[in-house]
C-alpha cells in the first residue's frame, strides 16, 4: 500500500469556464477537514482559461491549484479529463477526493476511483473526520462519509479504512458555501497537458446548456408538493398557493417519479438541498431523503392527512387534512388578510 | 453491419416496499426480506440493445451479477428478446461495492467475448450510485456515456448519441466500443412476447436444476443439465472459479467501502404547533407567520 499524503483535493468543476457553485461547497467543506486532520487543501481544474477559476479557490483556503490549461479541455470529456485525474491522483496520492454529484462529477469520480482502487461513496449529505475502529483495527482520521441508504429507513455510515485514498461526491447546495475573509496565499501549478490518443475517441458534435431559470437554493419561500397530492391536476393547486405568497414549487421524488413535476424542481438528497425561510410540505411524507434537502427551513409547514406521517417530527406547524382541500383554504385566508 | 450488444441488468429490491427487518445486522441488505424486479433502467438499457438488433442484427447478451434468485430478470430478458444470458453467482461474490462488483463484471464480459456496444441502465434504485457502469468501463479500457438519452444514428465506424448533461444536452460521436448507461426517457421497454416467454419459461440456472434434482431421487444433474442445455433452455453461471478472477478483488472482501456504522432513522418526535385544517386554524397559522415576518 502505497503512503498516502495528508492532501484534500476538491475537483473544480467548470462548464464552459464557469465554475460550479457545489465546487466552492466542497472547498469549504474540504477546508474544514483539512483544518481536522492537519492536512492541505488543494484545487484542481481542468478546462481552457481557468486562472481565475484557480485564484477564487484561495479565497476559500486552497494552499494550491493544480491548473491543466489547454484550449482542447475547453469541455469536458470523459477520457482526457479521467486519464489527467488518474495521472494527478497516481502521482500525489491525496488522502481525499471531493467531487460533486453533478453529471460530470457522476461520469467522471467512478472512473477515477476504478483506476486509483479506490473507495467512492456517492451523494453523501455529511463528511467528517474521526478516529475508527473497524474489525478491531485503530484508524486514525478516516473520512466518515455519511449517506441515507435504502429507501430512507437508515442512515449509512461508509468508511474506506484499507485503501490510501477516499473519495465522494456531494450534490449541490448540501455543503454551506463559506468563503475567506482574507484568501489562503496559494500558488498555481500549471501542469502541462500531453495529448493521448484516446482523447480524440470521442467528439462533441452539439452541445446545449443554460443556466437553470429555477432558483429553488435562493428561494425564501417554497411550497412543496408530494406523491399525496394525487394527481397533476391536484398540483395545480401548488402552483397557485407558490403563486400566491410568492414562492417557488417544488416536489418530492416520489412526486417527480409520478410525473407531477420536473426534475430540476426536486428537492432533497438526489435533488436540490434548500433553506428557505417558509417551507410549505404539502402531501409530503417525509422520507429521510427528503428531509435531508429541506429540514434546515427556518420554518416548516406541514400539511398531510396522515397524522402519523414524518414529516410531522421535523416541522414546526402541522395540518392534519388533505392538501386538496387544505391548500384552497389557505389561499383563500391569505388573500382576505391581504385586503 | 451487425452489433453485439451486451447489457448489464441487476434484480433490485423494489425500494418502494422496504420493511424494518430486511437490513442484516453487518449493514447489508437480506435481499430474501423483499420483493425483487428488473432493474428499470436496466429494461431500458436492454430495450436499446433489442432496438439495435431489430434494425441491423447482431447478438444481445445480458449478464446479471446477484445470488441464484437472479436468475429471474434473465428469463425477463429471454422473454423480450435477448439471444443469451448468464448468471454471475457465487457467495465469494457477495457484499461487493461498486469498484468489486465491476472488476467480476469486466472479467466476466471478456469471457463471453467480443462486443460493440456495452449498455446498462444509469443507476440501480437500490444503490441509486451510478457508478458500476463507468467503472466497468474504466476496467476494460473502453469508453463510456452516461446519461444515454437517445441513440441517433450509428454506422460502422460511429455511434452518435444525445446524452443529459447538467442544464441540457451534448450530442457526442463515438467510436466502438463503448459502454453507455442509458436513462429511463430512452426508450420504453417492449412487453414480455408470448411466444417467448412458452419457449423460455423453462430456462434454469445450475443451482435451479440442483434444486429439482434435490426432492426427485428419480433425477440426476447430470442428465439434466444436458437436457436442459440441448433444448437451450440452460443458463449459463459464472462463478469465481469460472472467471479465474483474483480473489482479493471480489465481494465484500475486496471492496474498499465499508459499512461503518448503520443507523435507524430516530425521529426526534419535535414539539409542532398543530393547526386545525379550517379557516380558523388557517387563519391564525397566518398570523403566526407574519408576526415572525415569514409571511407578508
Amino acid at each position: 500500500m502505497k503512503k498516502a499524503s495528508n492532501e484534500i483535493w476538491v475537483f473544480m468543476e467548470q462548464r464552459s469556464g464557469k465554475p460550479a457553485d457545489v465546487s466552492f461547497e466542497l472547498l469549504s467543506k474540504g477546508r474544514k477537514l483539512a483544518e481536522k486532520v492537519g492536512g492541505t487543501l488543494k484545487s484542481v481544474i481542468i478546462g481552457q482559461n481557468i486562472d481565475s477559476i484557480a485564484r477564487e479557490t484561495f479565497q476559500y483556503g486552497a494552499k494550491q491549484a493544480l491548473v491543466i490549461d489547454h484550449p482542447k479541455l475547453k469541455e469536458y470529456k470523459t477520457l482526457p479529463y479521467s486519464r489527467i485525474m488518474n495521472e494527478l491522483v497516481d502521482k500525489h496520492q491525496p488522502r481525499i477526493v471531493l467531487f460533486g454529484a453533478t453529471f460530470i462529477g457522476r461520469d467522471l469520480a467512478p472512473r477515477v476511483a476504478s483506476h486509483t482502487k479506490s473507495g467512492l461513496t456517492a451523494d453523501c449529505t455529511d463528511l467528517q473526520i474521526s478516529q475508527v475502529t473497524y474489525l478491531r483495527n485503530d484508524y486514525k482520521d478516516l473520512l466518515l462519509q455519511i449517506r441515507p441508504a435504502f429507501g430512507g429507513n437508515i442512515i449509512a455510515t461508509i468508511i474506506t479504512p484499507d485503501v490510501p485514498i477516499q473519495m465522494a461526491t456531494v450534490r449541490e447546495g448540501v455543503m454551506e458555501n463559506l468563503s475567506l475573509e482574507k484568501p489562503a496565499k496559494g500558488t498555481i501549478v500549471n501542469i502541462p497537458y500531453v495529448e493521448d490518443d484516446s482523447d480524440h475517441v470521442i467528439e462533441i458534435v452539439e452541445k446545449f446548456q443554460e443556466e437553470s431559470k429555477i432558483n429553488l437554493k435562493s428561494a425564501p419561500i417554497i411550497v412543496a408538493g408530494g406523491y399525496g397530492m394525487g394527481s397533476k391536476e391536484n398540483f395545480v393547486l401548488i402552483h397557485e398557493l407558490a403563486h400566491v405568497l410568492g414562492g417557488e414549487v417544488a416536489g418530492s421524488r416520489a412526486a417527480v417519479d409520478a410525473g407531477f413535476i420536473p426534475h430540476e424542481r426536486q428537492v432533497g438528497q438526489t435533488g436540490v438541498t434548500v433553506r428557505p425561510k417558509l417551507y410549505i410540505a404539502c402531501g409530503i411524507s417525509g422520507a429521510i431523503q427528503h428531509r435531508a434537502g429541506m429540514q434546515e427551513a427556518n420554518k416548516i409547514v406541514a400539511i398531510n392527512n396522515d397524522p402519523d406521517a414524518p414529516i410531522f417530527d421535523i416541522c414546526h406547524y402541522g395540518i392534519v387534512g388533505d392538501a386538496a382541500e387544505v391548500i384552497p383554504n389557505l389561499i383563500d385566508v391569505y388573500k382576505h388578510k391581504l385586503k | 453491419m451487425s452489433y453485439n450488444s451486451i447489457v448489464l441488468v441487476k434484480q433490485v429490491p423494489d425500494t418502494a416496499n422496504i420493511s424494518g427487518q430486511v437490513m442484516k445486522p453487518d449493514g447489508t441488505v437480506n435481499r430474501a426480506m423483499l420483493p425483487a424486479i428488473f432493474n428499470p433502467e436496466d429494461k431500458t438499457a436492454l430495450e436499446l440493445a433489442l432496438q439495435i438488433k431489430d434494425r441491423y442484427g447482431g447478438k444481445v447478451s445480458a449478464i446479471t451479477m446477484g445470488p441464484p434468485k437472479a436468475s429471474e430478470v434473465l428469463r425477463d430478458c429471454l422473454y423480450m428478446g435477448a439471444d443469451e444470458v448468464f448468471l454471475i453467482s457465487d457467495r465469494k461474490f457477495a457484499g461487493a461495492d461498486t469498484l468489486a462488483t465491476s472488476y467480476v463484471l469486466s472479467e466476466a464480459i471478456k469471457s463471453i467475448g467480443k462486443f460493440d456496444l456495452i449498455f446498462a441502465g444509469r443507476q440501480a434504485i437500490d444503490g441509486d450510485t451510478a457508478q458500476v457502469g463507468p467503472q466497468t468501463a474504466e476496467k476494460l479500457g473502453v469508453n463510456q456515456i452516461t446519461y444515454v438519452e437517445e441513440i441517433m444514428h450509428i454506422d460502422k465506424k460511429k455511434i452518435k448519441i444525445k446524452r443529459k448533461i447538467d442544464g441540457g444536452y451534448e450530442i457526442l460521436e463515438s467510436s466502438f466500443p463503448v459502454l453507455m448507461t442509458v436513462i429511463k426517457d430512452a426508450a420504453v421497454p417492449r412487453p414480455f412476447k408470448a411466444t417467448r416467454v412458452m419457449a423460455f419459461k423453462n430456462a434454469r440456472s445450475l443451482v435451479e436444476l440442483e434444486k429439482m434434482v434435490e426432492g426427485n431421487s428419480l433425477l440426476y444433474i447430470d442428465d439434466l443439465k444436458h437436457e436442459y442445455e440441448s433444448k437451450s433452455l440452460f443458463i449459463p453461471t459464472l462463478t469465481m472459479d469460472e472467471l479465474n478472477v483474483d480473489a482479493d478483488r471480489c465481494g465484500l472482501h475486496g471492496s474498499p467501502t465499508k459499512v461503518y456504522k448503520i443507523e435507524s432513522v430516530v425521529l426526534a418526535g419535535g414539539e409542532h404547533v398543530k393547526i386545525e385544517p379550517n379557516k380558523e386554524g388557517l387563519s391564525q397559522l397566518i398570523d403566526r407567520l407574519m408576526d415572525d415576518h415569514i409571511l407578508g
